[in-house]
């Protein structure tokens, strides 16, 4: 709550953020304030535009329209001749990549290299931070998300779960301003989904800002500083997760946290 | 572009493909044969027929096809005894011992393609066929053999194409196929680039009309994996 | 009676061919290798046409590897050495030389095989390319690596452990069409074969040890792929 008062600059604010798929309006206009520290929960049936909107945010989708902003810094777009967004700096988006830190469904480690290799990878090559300091750093993530004894192992050779933390790491060493998971327990098996939202858990101790699409109610409910539901590419309702989940005045959303 | 010479490399390039044709549609078919036995002998489960269509397959595939010819063509005359036989009279002649070499060279390859077709035969099918009573040999003329032609069409397409271009290896042994004829107007005109053009459209022709009739009759023989026409008209001609 | 057995034949006393054989199998494996090493450029930007390129670059490429795929190699090889002689014996005649001026066989064998097994290379690197699983790429993309980064560090890595069964395979192939380039009299292990069979009257024993050679390089290089293959695809689950 107290963030939400903050004088400070926003994480991330976006503003009137549109999107299409060919004839498919998948954002119809979202606006959106992250303020440090807070923890916001993206809720949503399939297909309400929710992992779009969290993929706008670092520019794996190119917006059509709408502003957004990382840290205070205006990402630069322009509008190509057919009315596509596109990109006007890619160097400035490149940056501002390696500042959020990315947790994606399916993992996406890179299967050539192993789980410290996968960690050190954007240390090293992107923000140039000496190779010894990358390490001791990624060796460290890999104790806090608990699996340093996997420092070696290729990724083909974990676990979903254990994958999906080692990803974690891989995020977090970039030292990003902000973490972005996109539905990162949906490809986990049900008893592997615990330890995975432990360790985002206790990031949100942490005081880390996140935005989090998910589908796990309990964490939305206990962790989340903010719950924001969407429907068919738009904010339904949003609030405290304590308000949203007690009474919350969108039957929708009675409806989607009722199924 | 000098389009006469090139009309007139057309033509005469256009009398040989007669013989093109004669020699990879024979060893194609003689191969064939050749490849079910060899396949066989692979999934006989009897070692030694195994080991031996191993042994043909991996000599074959390993060397290459022009060294096969020399030696079929040459390599056998060095005998007297080959020359004193009955088959001497067809392991003189140029066009036979291409042939020979082609389907020696093409079995091998198509043996592994016939091999993986029979091996992708759903066991389910085969048991079912069993349980209606068939033969072993009913069986696999009626079941095992149509499905397994199915599904190794598309690999053999593309063998028939490489036996249609190894055919230019016979022109080496003065056979005057288009390759032989092409490599004989080279050597006459100098001109290299055009008639390289006009063999090259010649071959392409030809493989592209093979590979139109080879998905044609993929088509014709897989009516099954097909969309059910009521539901989607449009799809079927899209599938593959 | 005194006609030499097939050993002393092959072997490197005074009726002995050995030792030629033997320099004539390195020619083999050199002509191999560079025209593998030219079919590979070819076909990494074949590959990157038909991915990357605009509809100009994509239909180049395919025309190239419809139309190399589609006709023989040896007409492949006329057209360089033959065409190569034309062309350079033309640029001859400018500066005043006369008459016909070959153009080198090793050069055009190489270029020739170079580039119909670019066109083969093409197919194996696109192929390879899209077995790379996109969440991968797209974990580069959302880590901020620039594009250049990006295809160093994770794109051909990745396509190259796709690529790797596909490149042997096509090294098999450029290895026993390194056997056409006898045509163009360079002393090859088919051509030195010619020799000795055409000086002895032996034609089988040589074409059978060349057969022989060929299959042990061919196994040996083969044995090699696979050993290189397992170093490069380690931390791939199997099965």
């Amino acid at each position: 709550m107290t963030a939400m008062t903050s004088p400070m600059t926003p994480a991330i604010e976006v503003r009137g953020l549109r999107k299409s798929f060919g004839p498919v309006e998948v954002l119809k206009g979202i606006d959106l304030t992250a303020h440090e520290g807070e923890v916001i929960s993206i809720l949503g049936s399939s297909g309400s535009g929710k992992s779009t909107m969290l993929r706008c945010i670092n520019m794996l989708e190119t917006p059509d329209a709408g502003d957004i902003s990382v840290a205070g810094e205006k990402i630069g777009l322009k509008r190509d001749a057919k009315g596509n967004g596109q990109l006007t700096d890619r160097k400035q988006v490149e940056r501002i990549r390696s500042e959020l830190g990315m947790v994606f469904q399916s993992f996406n480690l890179w299967s050539h290299k192993t789980v410290i290799e996968n960690i050190i990878e954007a240390p090293i090559h992107v923000q140039k931070r000496p190779k010894a300091e990358a390490i001791a750093e990624a060796e460290a993530l890999l104790e806090k998300v608990g699996i340093a004894d996997k420092r070696n192992h290729y990724p083909a050779h974990l676990s979903g779960g254990q994958q999906q933390r080692a990803a974690i790491a891989r995020a977090l060493a970039m030292r990003p301003k902000v973490m972005l998971f996109d539905e990162p327990t949906s490809a986990l098996d049900p008893e592997l989904v615990g330890e995975v939202l432990r360790v985002m858990r206790s990031l949100a101790d942490e005081g880390r800002t996140m935005l989090v699409v998910t589908h796990e109610m309990g964490f939305a409910r206990d962790v989340s500083s903010r719950v924001i539901f969407l429907h068919q590419g738009a904010i339904e309702e949003q609030g405290s997760p304590d308000d949203m989940f007690t009474n919350a005045q969108s039957e929708r959303f009675r409806k989607f946290i009722s199924a | 572009m000098d389009f006469v010479f090139l009309y007139e490399t057309f033509v005469t390039l256009i009398s040989a493909i007669p013989t093109t044709l004669q020699l990879a549609a024979t060893s194609v078919a003689l191969g064939t044969i050749l490849a079910l036995g060899l396949a066989l002998c692979r999934l006989s489960g009897i070692a030694p027929l195994d080991w031996f269509a191993r042994a043909y397959i991996f000599v074959f595939r390993g060397t290459p096809l022009l060294v096969q010819i020399f030696l079929i063509y040459y390599g056998l005359s060095q005998f007297r005894g080959v020359r004193r036989s009955m088959f001497w009279f067809i392991l003189r002649d140029p066009y036979w011992c291409a042939i020979i070499a082609l389907m020696l060279c093409t079995a091998a390859y198509s043996a592994e393609i016939i091999r993986g077709g029979l091996l992708s035969v759903p066991h389910g099918q085969v048991e079912a066929g069993r349980a209606c009573g068939m033969s072993r040999f009913l069986m696999f003329r009626r079941i095992v053999m149509p499905l397994a032609v199915r599904q190794s069409l598309p690999a053999y397409s593309n063998e028939i194409i490489s036996m249609v271009k190894a055919t230019s290896l016979a022109s080496i042994i003065t056979i005057m196929e288009v390759t032989g004829v092409a490599a004989k107007l080279i050597s006459e005109t100098y001109r290299a680039i055009e008639v390289f053009i006009v063999a090259g459209a010649i071959y392409l022709a030809i493989n592209f009309l093979l590979t139109r009739i080879v998905v044609l009759i993929e088509y014709r023989l897989s009516p099954h994996l097909r969309q059910a026409p009521s539901l989607q008209p449009v799809a079927a001609g899209e599938m593959r | 009676m005194t006609q030499p057995s097939f050993l002393d034949l092959i072997g490197s006393g005074p009726d002995g061919w050995g030792p030629a054989l033997a320099a004539a199998a390195m020619m083999t494996i050199l002509i191999a290798l560079a025209g593998y090493a030219i079919g590979m450029v070819f076909g990494a930007l074949g590959a990157w046409a038909k991915i990357a390129g605009g509809p100009i670059a994509r239909s180049v490429a395919g025309t190239y590897t419809t139309v190399l795929r589609g006709i023989p190699d040896l007409l492949v090889i006329y057209l360089f050495y033959f065409g190569g002689s034309t062309v350079i014996s033309a640029i001859g005649h400018l500066f005043g030389a006369s008459g016909f001026i070959s153009f080198p066989g090793f050069i055009a064998g190489a270029l020739a095989v170079g580039v119909t097994s670019g066109a083969q290379q093409t197919e194996v690197f696109r192929g390879a390319y899209k077995a790379v699983h996109a969440g991968e790429l797209e974990a580069a993309v959302a880590c901020g690596m620039p594009p250049f980064l990006r295809f160093r560090r994770i794109i051909a890595p990745l396509t190259l452990r796709y690529a790797l069964p596909g490149m042997g395979n096509v090294w098999q192939i450029v290895l026993k069409e390194s056997a056409l380039v006898s045509i163009t009299g360079v002393v090859e292990l088919l051509r030195q074969s010619q020799i000795g069979a055409g000086s002895t009257g032996r034609p089988f024993d040589f074409y059978f040890i060349a057969a022989m050679i060929y299959l042990a390089i061919s196994t040996l290089s083969g044995a090699l792929l696979q050993f290189g293959e397992k170093w490069f695809t380690r931390g791939v689950r199997r099965g």
